[in-house]
């Protein structure tokens, strides 16, 4: 199943605005106004090179993986090697930390290639870089970053430790405690519905050390596995399975207090910050998906007759195609350019919302469609469609549900049409 | 062995996964808008170059550096980054617009070679465009060097490689002595995939570019595609329902009796 890759333009993408409007001169052929701005199908030489590499890696190491890993619902091994050779892990970490030092935008690429084959390992991917790697690279000591980025790009998976089993969307409501002690703090609490938590060693913990102080007390702690942190229940979930969703314990540990990410108190403010950018890397999962989805069952249309002609050239069904495709395309430039817009430094809340909401719609419809145009084949366990479908529906709920990403917007558009 | 210089010859062709249509002046095969990559028995060649250096490194008998050229437009250079990103040290772009075909790209490469002083140079058996297999023989002829082709295996020696052959019998061990000339075939190894390190790594890599003036060649063509066509398109089968129809359609339709 391939990925239909376009060609892409091999030039460097524009810098801000600069509109080359030429007068026309009496008498001679009108110059033609251009800007210099490229659309958003271009990309970068390396990103087009990226994104092939990662094209590739995904269609000879992980497609043949796929149904296996989703049906004993743990990553292999040696995928996930993979991803650390291929540099996947630390896509925008410093060369100095054992990174690739790359762009965010490469990272969006990367996460969605990884999509189009197993959205599972793309969130893999998706969370150690957009959430784990970027915390430690924004808000951590030099000390710090030197003890934990060179083993997440090279070795080791992080995982992001804020929901519990009472305080999902309502996070800053979250009841793990971290008392201070001398030159350490005691942490005790549970955390619940923790991506990458079967498989990682070092565990971003967001607790509170003055509940007295409400969400300002909340603190971002460093802690390694070895320090006593207990994985339980691994959930047994309806799509994403591959990726290890796990309840985390932490009775008594003991953390140094040079283990405290950036400032005391300040975990709340990391967390927003973090959790906007990680809903573009979300966004791309659910591009991919949908892409892949697409990709997987278009060519189906073409092959299969009935009534003596390809099912793909009814009518009903070319309008159905049609409306899909054009939504994924929709989808994809919200995600890219809110990428784009992110790497130029503007704001780009609103924008990143809207692009996890929307993607994560599409994503769904167009998986659902997927399978009602593959018919029997689509509802079957043996081809690789109904996955998709399974795994759409996270889309909406994690890193932010659909409602609060319409409250987001919604807060965003108020301000700039209310005095 | 101390320092070992390997010339990679890379192509940038259509890619291998698209379907080829013929132009609409029926002069050549349509290229405007399409996908194009590294031949893959270029790949082949390179991830070999890379993979005896490798192994220099690893047994700590020596070193080695990996050149890789291209002749073609300026769009080859995406082929040239391409080989820097799997591993290969510095790119030489021969720059050209006009049609290169075998003899001349064999020059080029003469001339390459007389500057770079290789110990052995790495091609593909044949680009999967014009389907030659000729570029490396000519070049071992025009150079008076030993020549293995159709490479399934390589074994470096002091101052020699052992080479299998796949050829039409079966399998051929030859020895030769360096400097030489190697083409891949299929199954030599599998090419590795450009990692993002090496991807952002390759972007410091030095890339030369001469043209052909410079290297003072003459590259006009000696051979004029006179026509292209597709191949036929395939008729459906027919059932028949006796052997008398059958013959019937042997000899009348098929007529290949």
């Amino acid at each position: 199943m391939f990925a239909a890759i376009r060609p892409r333009l091999a030039s460097v993408v524009a810098k801000p605005a600069v509109l080359n409007a030429v007068r026309p001169r009496f008498f001679s052929q009108a110059a033609v106004a251009r800007s210099n701005i490229a659309s958003l199908h271009t990309l970068t030489e390396d990103e087009t090179l990226l994104k092939e590499s990662v094209a590739r890696f995904a269609q000879e190491q992980l497609l043949p993986k796929v149904q296996q890993m989703d049906e004993a619902e743990k990553v292999d091994a040696d995928v996930l090697k993979g991803l650390f050779e291929q540099g996947l892990m630390g896509i925008e970490t410093d060369a100095k930390y054992d990174g690739s030092e790359s762009s965010f935008m490469s990272a969006i690429l990367t996460i969605e290639e990884l999509a189009k084959v197993d959205p599972s390992i793309s969130v893999l991917c998706d969370v150690q870089n957009t959430l784990v790697n970027t915390l430690f690279r924004k808000y951590a000591s030099d000390d710090i970053k030197e003890r934990y980025l060179p083993r997440l790009a090279t070795d080791t998976v992080g995982c992001f430790c804020l929901s519990e089993a009472g305080s999902g969307s309502d996070a800053f409501a979250l009841q793990t405690r971290a008392v201070k002690d001398g030159d350490n703090y005691i942490l005790n609490g549970t955390k619940m519905w923790i991506t990458n938590s079967g498989e990682a060693e070092i565990f971003l913990v967001f607790a509170n050390v003055a509940p007295e102080k409400g969400y300002k007390g909340i603190t971002c702690f460093v802690v390694d596995k070895s320090m006593g942190v207990k994985v339980n229940k691994k959930e047994s979930k309806l799509g994403i399975r591959a990726s290890s969703t796990c309840t985390l314990n932490f009775d008594d540990i003991v953390v140094p207090a040079a283990n405290v990410l950036g400032e005391v108190g300040k975990g709340y403010k990391y967390a927003i910050e973090i959790l906007n950018e990680g809903r573009i890397g979300i966004a791309a999962q659910m591009l991919g998906l949908a892409q892949g989805a697409f990709d997987a069952t278009l060519p189906y249309l073409f092959q299969r007759k009935q009534f003596g002609q390809n099912i793909g050239s009814f009518q009903g069904m070319q309008h159905q195609y049609a409306q899909v495709a054009m939504e994924i395309e929709a989808a994809r430039l919200l995600t890219y350019n809110a990428a784009r817009l992110k790497e130029e430094g503007k704001p780009f809340v609103k924008e990143a919302a809207m692009a996890k909401l929307y993607a994560s719609q599409v994503a769904e419809k167009t998986a659902s469609r997927c399978i009602e145009w593959a018919g029997g084949i689509g509802f079957t366990r043996d081809f690789p469609i109904e996955k998709f479908y399974r795994d759409c529906k996270i889309g909406a709920i994690y890193e932010g549900t659909s409602n609060i990403q319409l409250q987001t917007i919604a807060k965003i558009v108020e301000k700039q049409y209310s005095s | 062995m101390s320092n070992l210089r390997i010339l990679v010859a890379t192509k940038r062709v259509i890619d291998y996964a698209v379907k080829i249509r013929v132009n609409a002046a029926g002069s050549a095969v349509e290229t405007a808008n399409v996908k194009h990559s590294m031949n893959p028995f270029d790949e082949i060649g390179t991830e070999q170059a890379i993979q005896i250096k490798e192994a220099l490194a690893k047994s700590k008998t020596g070193t080695a550096e990996i050149v890789v050229v291209s002749c073609g437009p300026v769009k080859s250079q995406e082929t040239l980054r391409t080989a820097l990103a799997m591993g290969a040290d510095r790119a030489i772009h021969v720059d050209s617009d006009e049609e290169l075909q075998p003899l001349a790209v064999a020059k080029l490469l003469r001339a390459v070679v007389e500057k770079e002083k290789p110990d052995m140079v790495i091609l593909g058996k044949q680009a999967i465009d014009d389907d030659s297999n000729q570029t490396g023989q000519m070049l071992a002829g025009l150079l008076n060097w030993p020549q293995a082709t159709f490479a399934s295996k390589v074994e470096l020696g002091d101052k020699s490689m052992t080479v299998t052959r796949e050829v039409d019998g079966g399998v051929e061990t030859v020895k030769t002595p360096l400097p030489a000339i190697l083409t891949t075939d299929l199954r030599l190894n599998v090419p590795r995939y450009a990692s993002l390190p090496n991807i952002m790594k390759a972007k410091k890599k030095p890339l030369a570019k001469f043209t052909a003036a410079d290297l003072g060649v003459d590259i006009k063509p000696r051979l004029q595609t006179l026509k292209i066509v597709e191949p036929a398109k395939r008729q459906g089968g027919k059932i028949v329902e006796s052997v008398d129809d059958l013959v019937d359609k042997l000899k009348n339709e098929a007529k290949v009796l």
